[in-house]
């Protein structure tokens, strides 16, 4: 049994119609463990006190802003090389909880930033990059509701996809470069590695995988859904004919 | 609660609006999922029997 | 392909809306943030070197839309896209003409509108090859967006939403020329970086681009 038989919408459904309640019940509960344990049962920082609480949700959200907008990448080639209609509508379905996801990125990071650098936004590297690739999430999202024909649409936003991938690395170190020049260290940026002791890790790890695990339940729902809007605008499109 | 110190306000914050987000997110993907579920199953139900 | 940039060159020209409106619109920005920030020479030279680049940048977008539009309405795109030469060719003269009725005069024209803002002496060549290297990538990405949405009958605003986000490293490296030519820092690297997307935009969206036009003519 390939992974290819995914590709199928029919067997899509079939096979993640089981799956799903399980991926979201596994996704609340890690989500839990993590943001309980970390906002209750953590100490406070020696630096930055008990702002570092906010790491349980800046950190997930930020690598889950880049992985889904990785995973729209990886979805948009195989609808551009093996035209699955799947890959293309789970681009689709995922873009907005990217989306989502980088706008909780740049608002905990902000809020995260006014008690530690006094100012709710500074344009350091890492949040302008985040905020750079909010707007190439608004822009897709955009561009597929602004095309009717859904083949064109997939086309369309994939290469959008693939060429904004492209100028979204591109960005990331030109303003690495414009805040700091090349080679200087992130000395604003809330470093992970840095501020992570073992005591945080546990919870974060959870977090991390609550994030995750949410991320893969809201795509499986949300594919399922484009999955069914597309038939249903078929047997419209159908049924109209028919009457003409 | 825990000792927030001085910072309740920015935790309490960044945890409000996550949750707010996450769950407007989740809820807006569930609610969507029935309607075309729903829409799908009378449009289909509508073709068996026309 | 010559062919190809004169005709595109001289219907711009006749139909009036070419350089002269992409060089009023940057000229009526510039005074608009003078406006808005106020007449403190002080304060104007500061930003006058970003100004100039965002308002060049803003009045490429301005005429972007017209790259294919115009062409596909009349059916002369289809023809384009079956003639014996490539579409990439295409979209390299079209995006040539684009650069040469926009981005050139924009250039030429920063100088002088850069003594508006009271731009600092040494920021005056800077701007001028910043944006000498950076309004093609400009031209070029632009063409990008405009192929994307050619088909869209009020694309207008989201080509804006789609190519801005993707002007972004190009103004922010253009952004540290000017500012360290100004603070009479090296130049060199930030330049080469810009130039690389030039040439990087050069190589990559003709292809990207003519593989959006052949989906919007299907």
């Amino acid at each position: 049994m390939s992974f290819w038989e995914f590709a199928n919408p029919r067997k899509f459904m079939a096979w993640t119609a089981p799956v799903l309640p399980w991926v979201s019940a596994l996704a609340a509960l890690a989500l839990s463990v993590g943001l309980v344990w970390g906002f209750f049962f953590t100490p406070n920082d020696f630096r930055q006190g008990a702002t570092v609480k906010i790491i349980y949700l800046h950190v997930p959200a930020a690598m889950m802003a880049i992985n889904a907008w990785v995973m729209m990448l990886v979805a948009s080639l195989i609808w551009l090389v093996r035209r699955h209609h799947v890959s293309a509508l789970a681009a689709r379905a995922a873009a907005p909880v990217g989306l989502v996801f980088t706008a909780m990125a740049l608002l905990t990071g902000a809020i995260w930033g006014q008690p530690t650098w006094g100012t709710w936004w500074v344009w350091d590297p890492r949040l302008t990059s985040f905020f750079i690739l909010f707007l190439f999430y608004l822009g897709y999202v955009a561009l597929w509701q602004a095309i009717e024909d859904p083949d064109t649409a997939a086309d369309l936003t994939s290469v959008l996809c693939l060429v904004g991938s492209v100028f979204a690395v591109l960005s990331r170190y030109a303003a690495l470069f414009w805040n700091q020049g090349l080679h200087q260290g992130a000395s604003l940026s809330l470093d992970k590695e840095e501020n992570v002791a073992d005591v945080f890790y546990i919870p974060l790890l959870f977090a991390i995988a609550g994030f995750v695990l949410v991320f893969v339940a809201l795509v499986l729902v949300r594919t399922r859904t484009e999955i069914r809007a597309r038939r249903l605008h078929a047997l419209a499109m159908r049924e109209r004919m028919a009457n003409a | 609660m825990p000792d927030l110190g001085p910072h309740v306000v920015p935790v309490l914050a960044a945890y409000c609006i996550s949750l707010v987000l996450l769950f407007g997110l989740v809820g807006a993907s569930v609610l969507r999922a029935r309607r075309v579920k729903r829409a799908l199953d009378r449009a289909e139900g509508r073709s068996e029997d026309g | 392909m010559i062919a190809l940039l004169m005709r595109d060159l001289t219907l711009a020209v006749r139909a009036g809306g070419g350089f002269g409106l992409a060089v009023a619109f940057f000229l009526i920005v510039t005074s608009l943030v003078a406006f808005g920030v106020g007449p403190r020479l002080d304060l104007l030279a500061r930003i006058a070197g970003g100004v100039l680049l965002v308002g060049a940048l803003l009045a490429t977008l301005l005429s972007l839309d017209r790259i294919f539009a115009t062409d596909r309405e009349d059916g002369s795109l289809d023809l384009l896209a079956t003639s014996p030469i490539p579409l990439e060719a295409v979209v390299l003269a079209k995006a040539g003409a684009h650069w040469l009725t926009t981005g050139l005069p924009l250039t030429l024209a920063a100088p002088a509108f850069g003594i508006l803002l009271n731009l600092p002496p040494a920021g005056y060549f800077w701007v001028s090859l910043a944006l000498l290297v950076g309004t093609p990538a400009l031209s070029l990405i632009g063409a990008f967006g405009a192929a994307l949405t050619v088909g869209l009958r009020r694309g207008g605003l989201l080509l804006s939403l789609l190519v801005l986000p993707l002007y972004v490293p190009t103004l922010l490296f253009a952004a540290e020329v000017v500012r360290r030519g100004i603070e009479q820092q090296p130049t060199a690297v930030p330049l080469l970086l810009l130039a690389g997307i030039t040439t990087g935009a050069l190589a990559l969206l003709p292809f990207a681009a003519s593989a959006a036009l052949r989906v919007n003519l299907r």
